[in-house]
C-alpha cells in the first residue's frame, strides 16, 4: 500500500513539470506582452525593452522555462512580474480562502447528496424521488454564477443575513459554499441514486434480506457501502470541478482567493503567478485523486487486493 | 425470465424505441431541436447589425411588455432576439469544440487503445498531464491567455475536452479489442483499419454518444462562465453568460435582464442532460 | 402424517411489466412434511425460483404480484404476515440457498460477518459470540475458521457456495430452500457440495425444497418430486412414482433428455421446441405445442388432475381414473 502511494507521488513529479511546461508554452505563444501589460499603454519602448530584459523575456521560451523549472526544483515558484514579491507569498495569502470555499462546498454537497440519493433510490418512482431528482437536475443545469447572484441579492443584500463580500468569518462562506456546492450536490445525488438502484437489485441484497434483516438495516449495512464506490469517484471528480467553479464563485462573491488571483494574473500576463496558481490547483487535485483511490481501497477489499 | 424470441428488431430501432418511450428524454430532445432551429434560423428573422447589436439608448431598460417581450437591456437592445441569437453562439461554439475534441481525442484514444504498448503509453502519459489540471480551469487559462474571441474560445474548449474523449474511447476500444469476435475477424485476415471501423467503433459508440451529449452541456456552461468573467465571447456578441453578467448591475429593479439569459442557459443544459440520460438508459437498458 | 412444514395452495404470481404480464405461477400446489426433501424440477423460466422467493415473501414488487393463493409456513400464513413477522421467519423458520454463489455474497463484507449477522438477528447475542458461532459453522461446511476474516473474492466458487449454505443453515431453519445450489459449480465440486448438504440436512433434520433442473440430483437426494411446467405442477409423486411410473409426457421428455450412461450409444431425445413465452401461454394444456401425444382437447381445455395413488398425480388429458393405474400410455425406449 505504501509502495503504491509512493509510486503515485513520484509519478506526480513529471506530471507537474509537464503541466508547467504546457502552461508556459500557452502563455508564451499567447498574444500580449507581459512588460507592456505591467507598465501600461503609456510606457516608452525603451522602458518596455528594459523590463523585458530584466524579466528574461527575450530568451527563447525553452530557456525561460528551464530557468523556471530549475527554480521549481528548489521549491522556488519565482517572482511576480507585477508585485515583485515571491509568488509563494501571494498564493499563501489567498489559498486559505479558496480551500475554505471548496471545502465548505463539498461538505454541503456530500451531506445533502448522499441521503437524498439513497432515499430517492429506495423510494424509486415516488413523489420524493421525482422531486429530489428534479432538484438535482436544476442543480446540474443552473450556472454557478447565476445561483450565486440570486443568493447574494436575496440573502445578503435584501435580508442581510450574510455578508455580501469578503472572507472574514464563517458566515462569508455560507452563500458561496451553497452556490458552488449545489452543482456538485446534484451530480453526487444522481450518481448515488443510480448506483444504489443497481446495488439494491443485486443477489447479495436478497441474501441479506433472506436472513431476516430489516430492510433499513439491509440498506445501510449492505447496500450503502457498495453504492458508495461510484459515488466516491464522482466526489473526486467534483473536487476538480469545484476548483474551477471557485474562480466563478470568488468573482461573484468578491472573495480574495486563488481563483480571482489567477484571472487577474492571466489578464496582466503575470506568468509566474499563473503558473503558481495552476501548480497549486494541480497538486491539490492530484492529491485529492490519490486520496479518492485510497478511499476506494478502504471501501472495496477487491481494489485493496490489487494494490498490495 | 426467458428472453423474447419473437419481435426481432435491429439494435438501432430498439434503442430509438426505448428512447421514444422515455418522456423526459423526449422533452429534452424537443428542446434541443428547438434550440438548433432557433440557432440556424435566427439570422433570417433578426438583422444582426440592426437588431442584435445596435444600441437604442432611448428605449433602454424597458420591462417585458407586448412590444418587448423580454424587455430591453441597458443599451436599449431587445433581450428576446439576443437570447435567440445567443443560442446560435452557444450551440455553434459548443458543437464545434466538441467536434474537434471528438476527432482529436477519438483518434488518440482509438490508436492508443487498439495498438497498446509504447504508443498507448506515450499518448496516455501526455493525456495525464492534461487531466491533472481540472478541466474547466484549463479552459479558462487557455481562453484567457489566447484572448477573447470565438475562435480562441473553441480551441480552448476543444483542448480541455480532448483527454475526456481520448480516455473514454480508449477504454471502449480496449474492452472490445480482445473479445472473441474481434479475434475471429483477425483470424480470417481482416485489416486493422477494417476491424476498427466495422467492429471496434460500433461497440464504442454507446458510451461516446452519451459522453458527447453531456460534454456539449458542460461546454455550453463553461462558455457562459467564461463570458461571465469577461474571458469568453466579447460584447456586443449576444452570449448568455455575458448578457447575464451585464445585467448584474441592474439586478435590483431590472431582474429580467439576468433572469432570461439565466433561464436560457439552464433550459439548454437541462435539455441536453435529459437527452443524455435518456440516451444512456436507451443504450444500456440493463440500468433501467 | 405430520403437520406439514410448508403448504402452498393455488399460488398465482404475475410479473407485470411494460412489455406485458408474465404469468410466473399459475396455481401451484406444494406440500412438504418435516424432514422431507422435495424436488422441484423443471426448465429455466418455469417458475421455480419464484416459488422459492414466494415462500420468503421476497418476490420483487414491482413487478411481481401475488394474485391468488395461500402459503403456510409452519402453520403461519405468509401472505397475511406483515414485514416484521416475515423478518422473524426469514433465516429462522425458512432460509434459502441462492443459485449463483458468485453474486450472492456481499463483496465488501467479511465472510464471517455475513454469517454472524444471522445469529445477531435471531439469537439476540453480541457480535463477538456471533462471530465465534460463525466460525463453528464455517468448519462444519468445510472451511477453516481462520478464513472467516477474508472477503468473498478470495474464495473459489465452491467455497463461496459453502459460505452461502452456512448462512442458510446458521439459523437452523425448519425449511431450507435450495435454488439450483450446484448449477454454477464444477461437476466435481457439485458432488462434494451435494454430499455435504445431504449430510447436514440429516444432521439437522431440516425439510428441504430442492429446486433443480437436474434429475440426477433429484434421484440422489429427494424423497418426493414435483415437476413444474409453465408455473404449474404437472406431475407429483415420490421418487419411485416419478422415476418408474412416469405419467406426464413432459416428465418423460425430461428423462429422455438425459444422457444414458449405461448405454452410451443411445441417442438423446430432447423435448422439441422451447418453453412457451410466459407472457403469452398457449391455451389449454400449456405443454400441448411440444407434446408428442397432443390431442384436440389439449389446446382447448385445461387438463384435470388425475391421481394414480394418494401421493402421485398428473395433470394430462391422456389419463382418467381408470387408465392411470395401468401403466399409462408412455413407453420408455
Amino acid at each position: 500500500m505504501w509502495k503504491y502511494i509512493l509510486k503515485r507521488l513520484l509519478y506526480l513529479i513529471p506530471v507537474l513539470f509537464g503541466v508547467t511546461l504546457l502552461v508556459y508554452i500557452i502563455m508564451s505563444v499567447a498574444p500580449g506582452d507581459p512588460a507592456k501589460a505591467i507598465l501600461g499603454d503609456q510606457a516608452t519602448p525603451e522602458a518596455i525593452a528594459q523590463l523585458r530584459e530584466e524579466l528574461g523575456l527575450d530568451d527563447p521560451i525553452i530557456v525561460q522555462y528551464l530557468r523556471y523549472a530549475k527554480g521549481l526544483l528548489k521549491g522556488d515558484l519565482g517572482t511576480s512580474y507585477k508585485s515583485k514579491g515571491p509568488v509563494i507569498t501571494e498564493i499563501a495569502a489567498r489559498i486559505p480562502t479558496t480551500l475554505k470555499l471548496t471545502f465548505s462546498a463539498i461538505i454541503i454537497a456530500v451531506i445533502v447528496a448522499i441521503p437524498l440519493g439513497v432515499v430517492a433510490a429506495i423510494k424509486q418512482n415516488t413523489l420524493f424521488d421525482g422531486l429530489s431528482m428534479f432538484i438535482a437536475l436544476l442543480g446540474i443545469s443552473m450556472p454557478i454564477f447565476w445561483l450565486g447572484i440570486l443568493l447574494l441579492i436575496q440573502f445578503a443584500q435584501k435580508l442581510g443575513w450574510f455578508p455580501s463580500s469578503g472572507a472574514e468569518s464563517w458566515k462569508s462562506f455560507v452563500l458561496p459554499g451553497i452556490a458552488l456546492g449545489f452543482h456538485s450536490m446534484a451530480s453526487i445525488a444522481r450518481t448515488t441514486r443510480s448506483s444504489m438502484l443497481e446495488v439494491i437489485r443485486q443477489d447479495y441484497i436478497r441474501t441479506a434480506r433472506s436472513k431476516g434483516m430489516p430492510y433499513n438495516q439491509v440498506v445501510t449495512q449492505h447496500a450503502l457501502p457498495n453504492a458508495l464506490i461510484p459515488t466516491i469517484t464522482v466526489v473526486g471528480l467534483q473536487i476538480g470541478a469545484l476548483m474551477a467553479g471557485s474562480v466563478l464563485t470568488e468573482s461573484v462573491f468578491s472573495l480574495p482567493g486563488i481563483g480571482r488571483l489567477i484571472i487577474f494574473s492571466i489578464q496582466g500576463r503575470d506568468i509566474p503567478v499563473v503558473l503558481g496558481c495552476i501548480l497549486v490547483f494541480t497538486i491539490v487535485f492530484s492529491i485529492v485523486n490519490l486520496l479518492v483511490d485510497l478511499l476506494y481501497a478502504y471501501v472495496d477489499p477487491r481494489i485493496k487486493a490489487q494494490y498490495s | 425470465m426467458e428472453a423474447k424470441k419473437h419481435k426481432k428488431k435491429g439494435p438501432i430501432v430498439e434503442v430509438l424505441q426505448r428512447l421514444g418511450r422515455n418522456k423526459t428524454a423526449m422533452v429534452g430532445l424537443a428542446i434541443v431541436i428547438m434550440l438548433i432551429v432557433a440557432a440556424v434560423t435566427s439570422p433570417f428573422f433578426y438583422d444582426y447589425d440592426e437588431v442584435i447589436i445596435k444600441q437604442n439608448i432611448p428605449e433602454r431598460l424597458q420591462h417585458p411588455s407586448k412590444t418587448y417581450i423580454f424587455g430591453t437591456d441597458d443599451l436599449g437592445r431587445q433581450i428576446f432576439p439576443r437570447i435567440i441569437y445567443g443560442a446560435r453562439v452557444s450551440l455553434s461554439v459548443g458543437f464545434s469544440a466538441v467536434a474537434i475534441a471528438f476527432i482529436v481525442g477519438g483518434f488518440l484514444g482509438a490508436v492508443g487503445g487498439y495498438y497498446g504498448g509504447v504508443i498507448d503509453n506515450v499518448i496516455m502519459r501526455f493525456m495525464d498531464i492534461f487531466l491533472a489540471i481540472p478541466g474547466t480551469l484549463f479552459a479558462i487559462t487557455i481562453a484567457a491567455a489566447l484572448g477573447s474571441n470565438i475562435r480562441n474560445l473553441i480551441i480552448a474548449l476543444a483542448i480541455s475536452s480532448v483527454p475526456g474523449f481520448a480516455r473514454i474511447i480508449r477504454s471502449s476500444v480496449i474492452t472490445v479489442r480482445d473479445v472473441e469476435y474481434i479475434e475471429a475477424a483477425r483470424a480470417i485476415g481482416a485489416k486493422d483499419s477494417r476491424i476498427v471501423l466495422n467492429h471496434v467503433i460500433p461497440n464504442a459508440l454507446a458510451p461516446v454518444i452519451v459522453h458527447t451529449t453531456l460534454n456539449v452541456a458542460s461546454i455550453i456552461l463553461t462558455i457562459a462562465g467564461l463570458s461571465f468573467l469577461g474571458l469568453g465571447v466579447a460584447p456586443p456578441t449576444p452570449e448568455w453568460g455575458a448578457m447575464l453578467s451585464a445585467g448584474r448591475t441592474y439586478i435590483v429593479g431590472h431582474s429580467y435582464m439576468t433572469a432570461f439569459p439565466g433561464f436560457a442557459i439552464m433550459i439548454t443544459i437541462l435539455a441536453l442532460n435529459l437527452l443524455g440520460d435518456g440516451l444512456r438508459d436507451a443504450l444500456d437498458p440493463r440500468l433501467k | 402424517m405430520d403437520k406439514p412444514i410448508l403448504e402452498i395452495k393455488n399460488l398465482v404470481v404475475e410479473y407485470r411489466t411494460e412489455d406485458g404480464v408474465v404469468q410466473a405461477l399459475n396455481g401451484l400446489d406444494l406440500t412438504i412434511s418435516p424432514g422431507e426433501t422435495h424436488g422441484l424440477v423443471g426448465e429455466t423460466g418455469a417458475g421455480k425460483t419464484t416459488t422459492g422467493l414466494g415462500i420468503l415473501k421476497l418476490i420483487p414488487d414491482p413487478p411481481g404480484v401475488v394474485v391468488d393463493g395461500e402459503i403456510y409456513l409452519d402453520g403461519k400464513n405468509v401472505q397475511e404476515s406483515n414485514e416484521k413477522e416475515m423478518e422473524g421467519m426469514r433465516g429462522y423458520d425458512v432460509s434459502m440457498i441462492f443459485q449463483d454463489p458468485m453474486t450472492s455474497l456481499n463483496p465488501v463484507m467479511t465472510v464471517e460477518k455475513q454469517i454472524a449477522e444471522v445469529y445477531e438477528l435471531h439469537e439476540n447475542i453480541k457480535e463477538a459470540e456471533a462471530l465465534k458461532k460463525s466460525h463453528e459453522i464455517l468448519e462444519l461446511v468445510g472451511i477453516p475458521a481462520a478464513r472467516g476474516s477474508e472477503y468473498p473474492h478470495q474464495f473459489s466458487g465452491g467455497m463461496k457456495q459453502r459460505v452461502v449454505i452456512a448462512i442458510a443453515l446458521a439459523g437452523n431453519p425448519k425449511l431450507l430452500i435450495a435454488d439450483e445450489p450446484t448449477t454454477a459449480l464444477d461437476v466435481t465440486i457439485q458432488a462434494q457440495v451435494l454430499d455435504m448438504m445431504k449430510h447436514l440436512k440429516e444432521e439437522y433434520n431440516t425439510a428441504m425444497l430442492m429446486i433443480t433442473h437436474d434429475l440426477g440430483i433429484v434421484a440422489e437426494i429427494c424423497d418426493k418430486v414435483s415437476v413444474i411446467y409453465a408455473g404449474r405442477i404437472v406431475e407429483q409423486g415420490n421418487l419411485v412414482d416419478i422415476f418408474d411410473n412416469t405419467r406426464h409426457p413432459y416428465t418423460e421428455g425430461l428423462f429422455n433428455s438425459l444422457p444414458n450412461l449405461a448405454d452410451r450409444t443411445q441417442k438423446l431425445k430432447p423435448i422439441k421446441g422451447l418453453m412457451p413465452d410466459p407472457s403469452d401461454l398457449p391455451t389449454g394444456c400449456p405443454f400441448h405445442p411440444r407434446c408428442d401425444y397432443a390431442m384436440d382437447i389439449c389446446s382447448k381445455e385445461k387438463p384435470p388432475r388425475v391421481f394414480r395413488t394418494e401421493e402421485h398425480y398428473t395433470e394430462c388429458h391422456l389419463y382418467n381414473e381408470a387408465n392411470i393405474k395401468e401403466g399409462g400410455v408412455i413407453k420408455r425406449d
